[in-house]
């Protein structure tokens, strides 16, 4: 049969959301970005939010977002997406705002902005892209390094005396009364990459119906910065990153009321 | 006449916000200049217009929350003081960067570091020189009242939205704090949404709908592309410079010597000014208004026929440098200031003017 008789509308099995834009990614071979935003795309373009959605990028690899999601966007400062995304949405309450950053832009240059706008319980959908490392820069420690991991700034391995230990913001973040939905997941099987699109699609859902603040981590691999195989890398963030980083939702709920914190 | 009151500066920036029809304000406390967020949260603007007024974690946070609003065609400000602005520093550049129009207040006090709550015209080189990094500029009004504070809220608005760019408002802890009459601007109401894709729809991020998508940010990595940005950022710059300077001349026509002063200190200046013409020194006073775009042209033209002039500001002397650019060594140019939070008396000028300029 000539593929031109194969190439018909009725034999499509699979096609390109038209959400995502035709630009070739500059992420490496191997990373994680990528397929996040394929699923960020997907969901946005099945919700019908495309005219709506407002995305801020980060300073990190993940900075040209805006190059492969057809969206309007928000290039912010480093950590700052945060207070970006609160801006944009505090006035423009109709519209879908999301946040999508990294490990060092997150929780260590940005981490007043993201507390203080999941504390808020600012209407925004959060991507909080984990790989225990700084992409962007060249591979240089992450709060969220583990310990013993070398990186750049740690060539001997994370040493708690000197660098302190990782920070687990996620499970900080869950604790804060604006949140309603806080989970970690990942992507790296297509049973995760499933997984990952339906907290993706209830993290819009919320923001749809203006449930507070949606916080969706992924824990994901940096092959380049870790000086592994992407094969390598997935086996090392399983081994390594899982049992620190345990996945699941740690929180799905209203956001609080106010009672218990008034005054009496 | 309008609406007539007797208001402190800070109260009628709130208040000229409310009326210009801002839709946002992102604010953290810092003396002198609480009362304008205090006024605003009094006011609950958002049960009136629509407008929103949020307190911020940080200023870091509030110039951030600008950026994410301005970028969406919105009316927004902020303000701070001093030591917030410093903080603010890496976000007014990238407001700069992404040509965002807003405006914000610098209601300063004395520095360095944490200083005093006092007033000052420190901030000068930060507000006109950058401060942050990058070759940017900031159109920057001066009001010297607090009926120009009043003004120039909805004024900077303006030139925020014609140029695409971060306007700032410089006055200091004495306009913040005074009390003085002022008619209130008439209330305008927010810009719809229509008027918004009407004034802002070409660049503004209000939904991707059939257009291309609109992308806020300062960053381009192609150095080739990002020279390109440069010339049009100095082309704007340069036609800032050409149609928007504003300033106020007394006493200039016959004058011998000149006193060059902004805000507060052109206000005691004007008083000395007073004095120095009763015992016969024939003296007139140039009060820019924008500090950026200066007013250049006026110095030189006065420099061809005075004797010299007196830079009067509440700082170590920062101003005086473009007066003596403007000069070009054409006649005598001389500094007199008190500072760290000190306000000079009339007749320290005077004084001043005496031994600096006359008897040199
Ligand atoms: C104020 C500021 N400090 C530092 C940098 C340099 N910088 C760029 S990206 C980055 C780290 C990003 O790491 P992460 O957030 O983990 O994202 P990744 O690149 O791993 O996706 C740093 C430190 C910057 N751009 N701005």
């Amino acid at each position: 049969m000539d593929i031109k008789e194969i190439i018909k509308p009725e034999n499509l099995v699979y096609e390109k959301n038209k959400v995502l834009t035709d630009n070739v990614m500059h992420y490496c071979p191997g990373c994680t970005h990528g397929v996040i935003h394929k699923v960020i795309a997907e969901v946005i373009d099945e919700m019908g939010i495309q005219e709506k959605t407002l995305g801020v990028s980060p300073v990190g690899c993940s900075v040209l977002a805006y190059n492969y999601i057809d969206i309007d966007w928000l290039e912010a400062a480093h950590g700052r997406a945060p207070a970006v995304a609160t801006g944009a949405a505090r006035v423009n309450p109709d519209k879908v705002v999301f946040t999508y950053q990294g490990d060092g832009d997150l929780a260590s240059i940005g981490t007043a902005e993201i507390m203080h706008a999941c504390n808020r319980g600012e209407n925004l959908v959060v991507f909080f892209v984990n790989n225990a490392i700084y992409g962007m820069t060249g591979g240089q420690m992450a709060p969220t390094t583990l310990v013993g991991q070398p990186t750049a700034t740690t060539p001997y391995g994370r040493d708690v005396e000197l660098h302190g230990y990782p920070l687990k913001i996620t499970e900080l973040i869950a604790q804060l009364p604006g949140t309603s939905f806080v989970t970690r997941q990942s992507a790296e099987t297509p049973g995760a990459v499933r997984k990952l699109k339906k907290a993706i699609r209830k993290g819009f859902e919320n923001t749809v119906n203006k449930k507070g603040t949606s916080f969706i981590e992924i824990v994901s691999t940096c092959n380049s910065g870790w000086k592994v195989s992407p094969v390598q890398a997935n086996e090392w963030m399983k081994e390594n990153m899982f049992p620190l980083y345990p996945l699941g939702t740690m929180k799905d709920q209203d956001k609080e009321s106010d009672e218990q914190y008034k005054v009496k | 006449m309008g609406d007539l009151r007797l208001m402190k500066g800070n109260e009628v920036v709130a208040e000229a916000a409310i009326r210009c029809g801002c839709d946002g304000y992102f604010g953290y406390p810092i003396t002198p200049q609480s009362e304008v967020m205090e006024t605003l949260m009094l006011r609950k603007p958002w049960e009136e217009t629509g407008m929103v007024v949020l307190q911020a974690e940080s200023e870091v946070a509030s110039i951030n929350m600008l950026y994410g609003a301005a970028s969406t065609g919105k009316k927004v400000f902020t303000s701070s003081s001093s030591p917030g602005i410093s903080l603010m520093t890496e976000g007014i550049s990238y407001l700069a960067g992404a040509e965002l129009p807003c405006l914000f207040v610098n209601v300063q006090r004395g520095g360095p570091g944490l200083g005093t709550i006092q007033p000052s015209q420190a901030d000068y080189f930060q507000a006109v020189k950058g401060g942050g990094h990058g070759d940017y500029k900031l159109i920057v009004l001066a009001p010297a009242s607090v009926q120009e504070t009043n003004d120039f809220m909805d004024l900077g608005f303006e030139l925020a939205f014609k140029y695409s760019t971060p306007v700032m408002l410089l006055t200091d802890g004495v306009i913040g704090q005074m009390m003085e009459k002022v008619e209130l601007s008439d209330f305008k109401p927010r810009w719809t949404d229509e008027e918004i894709e009407r004034i802002s729809g070409e660049w503004a991020c209000l939904g991707k709908k059939d257009r291309p998508r609109h992308v806020s940010t300062s960053l381009e990595l192609d150095s080739e592309k990002m020279e390109q940005n440069n010339h049009r950022f100095q082309a704007k710059y340069q036609s800032i410079q050409e149609n928007e300077v504003r300033y106020e001349m007394l006493n200039c026509e016959d004058a011998d010597y000149v006193m060059v002063a902004f805000g507060s200190s052109a206000r005691i200046a004007q008083k000395s000014m007073e004095i120095a013409r009763e015992k016969g020194i024939k003296v007139g006073l140039l009060r820019p208004i924008t500090l950026f775009p200066f007013p250049i042209k006026q110095i030189e033209e006065l420099a061809g026929r005075v004797k010299g002039f007196l830079s009067v500001e509440m700082n170590a002397g920062q101003m005086v440098e473009d007066v003596k650019l403007a000069v070009n060594g054409k006649v005598p140019v001389e500094y007199f200031g008190r500072y760290g939070g000190m306000i000079p008396t009339p007749g320290e000028i005077v004084t001043a003017l005496e031994q600096k300029l006359i008897g040199g």
